[in-house]
């Protein structure tokens, strides 16, 4: 499905990933821990193509296409979703609208006619159901004055909408309480198939307790310095990173 | 000749021309306009309130005052600028000419007719004497202007008690007969007590010839009477417009008007607004989307006389391209105007690297238990909303143009006209190059 080698990366003059390599398989949850300022935001920023991060060297391959030189929304057409930490506020877009509009520019790429209406409402009352959305919230403007846990679960609701084939998850606990982290650990499960995979990316191991994952990396300046199985996870929770350091 | 020049003895033709029974103060006042125009010249950008807009591009032309051919248009040829409901009362002006045939007028109850018949028929005197040229009187030259030429426009009187359930439409076409053209249509909308309507203004050339409009409205809103009125201006980058419009408010009255500035080469938009009662509420609502060279100017006044009132004002902007605005914003709270909440917004969107807007707000707050709020902001297209929305699978192009509609999206809340605000939709998308994936 991904697969990353040697993989630098810059924001502006600064160096952020410095040789980077990790193979995710379809069907697969791979997470990634480490630090304050090892470069997890930056991996997710290269992947879905954000402008400001400069890819210097390596190589990103999605399903053997080399993705370096796509824009963001043909990542986003091939099937890379990303889960922001900090979602965007859109005054004057609906949450309703918003989607439509995403999954509408979706199907115009692959060349598909758009959703039909009906379809469309089946859809977005089944998806928000279970992530346990209020109807009231999909008719408010995107993100505008959404508490914490609400743009966690409109991210995963929108993923669930948009059915990507590589998910990644920066950072979607931070911010949720209990019940939320629970419901939005369950959206995420729900969506897991053969065909797709997940990217987990996370400072704690509480996360992973509800999205167990099949692989933990450690990233540690610009690189990863450990893998192992999920209780690498509980071994960090336990011992911080320094051991790793 | 310089275009002054030819007014004065434009207006010598003009004043010769024009039957008027002899009791008419309008000769009079007409005459009096002149001589203030004459007085006053056009404004340089030496005015202050000229400073941001220059009109060498408007006046350097040699406009015909009276038009020289007379055409005809048929209902096929303006079809798409009319908003289409059937029963609806329409004034069609063809140069400035009067189109009965395309137009649907009413004395039944209301008056709907044209201002040239108000002017010079008996039966209308008393209104005429009562409200004729008492706002748009001495204020600056364009009006004077306007009003030493005045001869036609839509004049419109509701009595009290009425609702007028359809939205009434002035339509100003230019047909492009005369190569270049001055056309100065002159309204006077009168709103009857608790009474309500609805006006749809709207100045469209329909030829490549130069046009320029200078337009005048005098609305006056009587107690608790609400008038909305929509300006529609997406006019080609040939035709340039002044339109000033005044607005006197008696207490308990709702005046509103939207702005929709589009297109044309220099448009002028002054409203002033005259708050003589209480509890008075104005709104003044402006959305400009301009690319290429054009510029909008909004310059707004409103005059709180009296306690208890509001005024909200909010305007925003986009420019691309070479594309240049104006916001001035003034209000003027007087002594006895005691407990009012006056609030102005200017946002503006500077998308072209060489478009620019200057915005300033003017308070002049004389009394002392008041709520006067103002603010503006001029920025660009937020990076990281664009690569949420690209993420998300939206092209750039189209997150660009759903982030800018979005901005100017809670404007348009406020029109109640359903028709109207799909054509605005549909104006907005063009404008903005979109077909986005929903119903906008």
């Amino acid at each position: 499905m991904l697969k990353i080698e040697n993989l630098h990366a810059r924001v502006e003059d600064k160096e952020i990933l410095k040789g980077l390599n990790i193979e995710v398989k379809p069907g697969e949850v791979h997470a990634i821990m480490g630090p304050n300022g090892s470069g997890k935001s930056t991996l997710a920023s290269a992947i879905a193509g954000r402008e400001e991060y400069e890819v210097t060297e390596g190589e990103i391959a999605l399903n053997g296409e080399d993705i370096r030189e796509l824009s963001p929304e043909e990542r986003a057409h091939a099937g890379v979703f990303l889960s922001f930490q900090y979602p965007v506020e859109i005054p004057g877009v609906t949450v309703t609208n918003f989607i439509k509009a995403s999954i509408n520019e979706s199907r115009k790429a692959k060349g598909l006619p758009e959703m039909p209406a009906k379809e469309m409402l089946q859809m977005i009352r089944e998806k928000s159901e279970l992530l346990e959305i209020d109807r009231k919230f999909l008719s408010r403007s995107l993100n505008e004055g959404f508490s914490g846990g609400e743009k966690k679960r409109n991210e995963i609701f929108q993923m669930a909408m948009l059915e990507p084939k590589l998910a990644i998850l920066d950072e979607t606990d931070s911010g949720l309480d209990i019940d939320a982290l629970r419901i939005v650990a369950n959206g995420v499960n729900k969506l897991r198939s053969k065909e797709n995979a997940v990217i987990v990316i996370t400072h704690y191991q509480r996360l992973l307790e509800y999205i167990v994952p099949d692989y933990v990396h450690v990233l540690y300046n610009g690189k990863i310095v450990k893998s192992g199985g999920k209780e690498l996870a509980v071994e960090l929770e336990e011992k911080g990173y320094d051991w790793i350091k | 000749m310089e275009l002054k020049e030819k007014l004065a003895s434009s207006f010598l033709a003009f004043e010769n021309n024009v039957a008027l029974d002899l009791e008419s103060t309008v000769h009079d006042i007409r005459s009096k306009a002149f001589k203030a125009f004459e007085t006053k010249g056009f404004p340089s950008r030496k005015d202050e309130e000229w400073k941001y807009t220059s009109l060498n591009s408007v006046l350097k032309h040699d406009y015909n005052v009276f038009p020289k051919k007379e055409k005809s248009l048929t209902f096929k040829d303006i079809k798409k600028y009319v908003i289409n409901q059937t029963d609806c009362y329409n004034l069609v002006f063809i140069d400035g000419v009067f189109s009965v045939f395309l137009s649907n007028t009413t004395h039944d109850g209301l008056d709907v007719c044209i201002m040239s018949a108000a002017l010079e028929k008996p039966k209308y005197k008393i209104a005429i004497d009562a409200y004729f040229n008492e706002l748009a009187k001495e204020k600056d030259s364009f009006s004077d202007l306007n009003t030493a030429f005045s001869k036609e426009g839509a004049y419109i009187n509701i009595p009290k008690n009425t609702v007028v359930p359809k939205p009434l439409q002035i339509l100003n076409f230019s047909t492009g007969a005369d190569p270049k053209i001055l056309i100065q249509p002159r309204n006077l909308i009168i709103v009857g007590e608790n009474s309500h309507v609805q006006i749809i203004e709207r100045h469209q050339s329909l030829s490549s010839n130069i046009t320029l409009t200078n337009a005048v409205t005098e609305v006056f809103v009587n107690k608790r009477g609400i008038v909305d009125i929509y300006k529609m201006q997406n006019d080609l980058e040939t035709a340039s417009l002044i339109d000033s419009t005044f607005v006197s408010q008696k207490r308990d009255s709702v005046a509103s008007i939207h702005t929709f500035s589009f297109g044309g080469n220099l448009t002028r938009n002054n409203l002033s607004f005259y708050q003589e009662g209480e509890h008075c509420v104005s709104h003044l609502n402006g959305i400009s989307i301009l690319n290429g060279k054009q510029h909008v100017d909004n310059h707004t006044l409103v005059t709180h006389k009296a306690p208890n009132c509001e005024s909200h004002e909010m305007y925003k902007g986009i420019y691309d391209e070479k594309s240049t605005g104006v916001f001035n914003g003034k209000v003027i709270v007087e002594q006895a105007a005691q407990k009012i909440n006056a609030f102005q917004q200017n946002n503006n969107l500077v998308i072209g690297d060489k478009a620019s807007v200057n915005t300033k707000p003017q308070l002049e707050i004389f009394a002392d238990d008041v709520k006067c709020s103002h603010g503006c902001t001029i920025g660009q297209l937020d990076e990281s909303a664009l690569f949420y929305m690209q993420q998300r699978g939206i092209p750039k192009k189209e997150a660009k143009a759903l982030l800018m509609y979005a901005f100017s999206n809670d404007l348009l809340k406020n029109v109640k006209i359903p028709e109207l605000k799909a054509k605005i939709n549909k104006i907005i998308a063009r404008k903005l190059d979109v077909n986005i994936g929903f119903d906008l």
